[in-house]
């Protein structure tokens, strides 16, 4: 089954807040082999002018994908997940993220199109503080193989 | 030292560096992620989808890529802008894993905003894995 192109264009209301802890960022930044300090030492990060440990730049994924379940989750999208290869990533930080943020993000749905038995789904993921204040945009691409491809 | 957007040049390397990764390291990606894809530690599942056995995240290679460029510029918050389309796969057998190569050059300098782009070339067994992988910093 094909992606359903009529999801294009939809835009999800703000979703639950994702707390960041500490240890949550320790622990995604020694998975990507993130050593700078300002990612473990609250020191360092406030010696860099930082209120606490700050995110790696792709940490904003796990935040992200929170919302976009959203729509993978949705049977009605048809994306059958053990058929998705991710075709390309994007973050724009306005700010990092730190340790003791509370992050609400508005999922968009900006394309859904077919090419050559590929549908290619583009997420756009806004998250900001609870109070507003803009943190990072998250711009993802799957490609979801048909059938026969 | 950080450093300095008018002491740069583009096309100047400003970090280079060869990344191991093995089976564990995508289980603990996996993990602090949150993407459990068994693409990426199922070899069975991986094999029944047609792939060539576990292959990596993009988003760990994406990951691991970047920390050349936060430890060169000295501060992980200066990246405001970090892209990438995935172009290939990288196949991690067990048990000898696999190697990223990574190579940061200045792409492009804006004095007007004060950033500097540094392009990425990441590699794993002479192909390339990422393609377009430009991270944008913010120097002060």
């Amino acid at each position: 089954m094909a992606v359903n192109p009529e999801f294009a264009g939809r835009e999800y209301p703000p979703n639950e807040a994702y707390e960041v802890g500490r240890e949550k960022l320790r622990e995604f930044a020694e998975a990507v082999g993130a050593t700078h300090p300002a990612h473990t030492d609250v020191d360092a990060a406030r010696a860099l002018g930082y209120p606490d440990v700050i995110a790696p730049p792709t940490f904003a994924v796990v935040v992200a994908q929170r919302a976009e379940a959203q729509l993978i989750e949705d049977p009605a999208a048809g994306i059958d997940f053990s058929r998705v290869v991710h075709a390309d990533e994007r973050f724009i930080h306005h700010r990092p993220i730190h340790a003791g943020d509370r992050l609400v993000t508005v999922l968009h749905v900006d394309a859904v199109t077919e090419r050559a038995g590929l549908s290619m789904v583009t997420t756009r993921a806004v998250i900001h503080a609870e109070d507003g204040e803009p943190v990072a945009t998250v711009t993802s691409t799957l490609a979801v193989r048909g059938e026969d491809a | 030292m950080a450093p300095v957007l008018e002491d740069l040049a583009v096309g100047q390397e400003v970090g280079r560096r060869e990344i191991g990764v093995d089976r564990s390291r995508l289980v603990r990606y996996a993990g602090a992620s949150g993407d459990f894809n068994p693409i990426h530690w199922n070899e069975r599942f991986a094999t029944e989808v047609g792939l060539p056995g576990v292959i990596a995240h993009g988003m760990w290679t994406m990951g691991a890529a970047v920390g050349v460029v936060s430890d060169w510029v000295g501060d992980p918050g200066a990246v405001v802008d970090y892209q990438t389309r995935f172009a290939r796969p990288v196949p991690v057998p067990d048990p000898d894993g696999a190697t990223v190569e990574v190579v940061a050059v200045v792409g492009a300098l804006d004095a007007g905003t004060g950033t500097a782009r540094i392009d990425l070339t990441v590699t794993a067994a002479g192909a390339r894995v990422l393609a377009k992988c430009q991270a944008l910093v913010r120097l002060s």
